[in-house]
């Protein structure tokens, strides 16, 4: 509960300001928040962002948009291949390609599997925000065959660059079909290891129910997506809600609670694995034969003058690219809409008289990545 | 007194050595990894290694820290853990002294622990070292409170301050079947007295990357970490003597002497428990932890203690 702490303004001695990061454990990169505190609640927070910073927008704008591919992984290392599908998909909209169906669908499941793999990995890293030290290891134990299915068929473990103006550089094999099915049964029997021995926990369950409760307004404000949403109730998901690639022929739910603190979100992407798997599944089951690359797609990918988006739904929230072009190879203006960075925009509203663990498992529930803040 | 002295440190840096071994290993396991494995057969040798890796190093004090209390706070968390070693009982035999106030000597020196975490934490001039001392200090005082109500049942039943009176009044049941509720309140103000996760607020990495150690390094560091790994030594064997009977067990030769062996199995088991919640709990909010010794250890042990008078009274 986030307790409401009378704010003393002209007493200002006795509040001191913590510099909580650029290095610090729970800051998971190179995020800095200024808190100033009063004991050790937190009455005024303020994110400090810019020590990854890369430029990436700007170095879309000078090279080829084929070649900026590498680019979209390095800006979310966790969810490399979501991003690498909403470029693909910007680019093809962009000059009218069609994707052939098998394409489709090993995007689909290899986006699934790297979504499943960033959600492993919050879970391991949020809870040891919470001072709990093995779930991780068993997190990352799963996580691991992820890494090396998705090795076996992109060539690389996380900064992926697999997915193709108009289709797939590798097509899959029957070892990936085998042992996708293989981690899809194994993390299922995992599941309820999972929730006996940590979601139920009496601990956790006082560290998150009620801590920095979001309603559909805020969100709305700030541009809030992702689980923190769907976790105030709201079942927008951009897989759901403007179907994109063959999301809309997979039987698949969307979980919500209703609450908004952090238990909802935590619960929402917990059960995220489970719909996941589903779609892996039925991906799998009827995947087709075809070719992995369309037809005509040319060397130099001229693209129409004109304003382009497309948005996918990335672990975290939504992500969309705006692409303005003048008609040439290299686009005029790349605008990456990246979830987190509006996600921590809640963070001075929300965690204000919060205690500082309270901050820290707030801001742990917002997954953040912060790359791709810093883009 | 210099055998003492000489008993006394030969087990304050071998329990040190063994948990620390132990602690490695059992988190390792706990967490599917092997632990340490490197250097010597299981990495048997790692904790001598690392014990001359602490001792070369560079003591590192900050400019604007008060050097003389940064330095005594180390020393003032690792030297009083002897004291309280010369009075347990590991057998009938092998006892440094037997006072007649030796539950109250424990106490008063286990409780330095709290100035040494103050000093060091107030000393080193950093915000996140003061957070742990502040932390430290209002928990450790406030789990006395229960620790030594729950104590103190035991002590109405036996009528006496000596420890090894209190393990001989154990012969036929140990005193963890006729007080559970003690012993449980027990455990949990140990954990919290020796700032052990899941109550480890005083030196919580993800909120105070370490709390009041954050700026010691080499054997500063060291010390503390002997300081805690001794601490923890003491309230277990405290536990073994109030309820789990001492050095009884199944008669040995000897006995006199080789009860330490039951003793020891016994202290052990009690820390190979700290050492599991460790590794398997997530950490406890400040507030929580203190409501939770204010609302209910605190009262639960007093209407235990006025259970354990009446009873006391009527029998």
């Amino acid at each position: 509960m986030s307790m409401n702490v009378e704010v003393l303004e002209d007493d200002k001695h006795h509040r001191y300001v913590l510099n909580m990061g650029p290095q610090h454990p729970s800051t998971h990169g190179v995020l800095r928040v200024l808190l100033e505190l009063e004991g050790e609640y937190a009455m005024n927070l303020l994110p400090v962002l810019g020590y990854g910073h890369r430029c990436h927008e700007k170095i879309a704008e000078f090279k080829p948009a084929k070649s900026f591919m590498p680019n979209t992984a390095r800006m979310d290392y966790l969810g490399a291949l979501i991003y690498n599908h909403g470029f693909a998909q910007l680019l093809e909209r962009a000059c009218g390609i069609e994707v052939p169906e098998r394409v489709e669908y090993i995007r689909v499941i290899t986006s699934e599997l790297n979504r499943i793999q960033s959600h492993l990995l919050w879970y391991g890293a949020y809870l040891l925000d919470l001072g709990a030290f093995t779930p991780i290891m068993y997190a990352f134990d799963d996580r691991e065959h992820i890494l090396d299915i998705l090795e076996d068929v992109t060539g690389s473990r996380l900064t992926y660059c697999y997915f193709r103006v108009g289709g797939v550089s590798k097509d899959i094999d029957d070892k990936f079909v085998t042992s996708t099915r293989a981690f899809v049964k194994r993390l299922r029997g995992r599941f309820p290891m999972y929730e006996d021995l940590v979601n139920g926990n009496v601990i956790l369950q006082n560290r998150l129910i009620d801590i920095g409760e979001l309603t559909p307004q805020t969100c709305a404000r700030y541009g809030v997506t992702g689980p923190l949403l769907r976790g105030t109730g709201v079942a927008y998901d951009i897989r759901r809600a403007e179907p994109y690639s063959i999301y809309s022929k997979f039987d698949f739910e969307i979980p919500t609670e209703t609450k908004g603190d952090c238990m909802a979100s935590f619960l929402v992407r917990f059960r995220e694995l489970e719909q996941s798997l589903r779609i892996i599944e039925q991906a799998l089951d009827s995947l087709p034969e075809g070719p992995i690359m369309a037809a005509k797609v040319p060397k130099k990918l001229k693209i129409p003058a004109g304003d382009y988006n497309s948005s996918v739904e990335a672990p975290r929230g939504e992500l969309s690219y705006y692409l303005v072009s003048d008609g040439s190879d290299v686009p005029y203006r790349l605008k990456v809409r990246t979830p987190s960075y509006s996600n921590l925009s809640i963070v001075p509203e929300v965690c204000q008289g919060m205690l500082i663990s309270d901050v820290v498992s707030a801001m742990g529930s917002l997954d953040l990545v912060i790359p791709e803040i810093d883009r | 007194m210099v055998v003492a002295a000489v008993c006394g440190a030969v087990i304050v840096f071998g329990n040190a050595l063994v948990m620390g071994y132990a602690e490695r290993k059992l988190a390792g396991h706990i967490m599917l990894r092997p632990g340490p494995m490197e250097v010597g057969p299981h990495g048997l040798y790692q904790l001598v290694i690392d014990g001359l890796k602490l001792m070369g190093k560079q003591l590192v004090i900050p400019k604007n820290a008060d050097k003389p209390l940064f330095m005594l706070a180390p020393l003032l968390a690792f030297a009083p853990v002897f004291v309280p070693l010369l009075v347990i009982p590991f057998s009938d035999k092998i006892q440094g002294f037997d006072l007649d106030v030796g539950l109250l000597l424990i106490l008063a020196f286990a409780s330095i622990n709290v100035l040494a975490i103050l000093i060091g934490g107030w000393s080193s001039n950093n915000k996140y070292s003061l957070f742990g001392a502040i932390r430290s200090v209002a928990q450790n005082v406030a789990y006395e409170i229960p620790m030594l109500l729950s104590l103190l049942a035991i002590i109405f039943m036996t009528n006496s301050f000596s420890l090894k009176e209190i393990a001989a009044a154990q012969s036929p049941v140990w005193f963890v079947i006729i007080q559970p509720l003690a012993f449980l309140i027990y455990i949990v103000a140990m954990v919290a007295e020796t700032n052990r996760a899941p109550f480890d607020l005083p030196e919580a990495e993800s909120e105070l990357t370490a709390g009041f150690h954050t700026e010691y390094s080499g054997m500063s560091f060291s010390l503390f970490v002997l300081g805690e790994y001794a601490n923890m030594f003491i309230v277990c064997s405290v536990a073994t003597v109030f309820f789990l009977g001492g050095d009884s067990g199944i008669p040995l030769p000897y006995f006199e002497y080789s009860g330490i062996i039951w003793f020891l199995m016994k202290v052990y088991a009690l820390m190979f428990f700290l050492v599991w919640i460790r590794w398997t709990y997530p950490r406890t909010r400040f507030d929580q932890l203190m409501n939770f010794c204010w609302k209910y250890l605190i009262p639960f042990s007093l209407v235990n203690l006025l259970i354990t008078v009446v009873m006391v009274k009527l029998l």
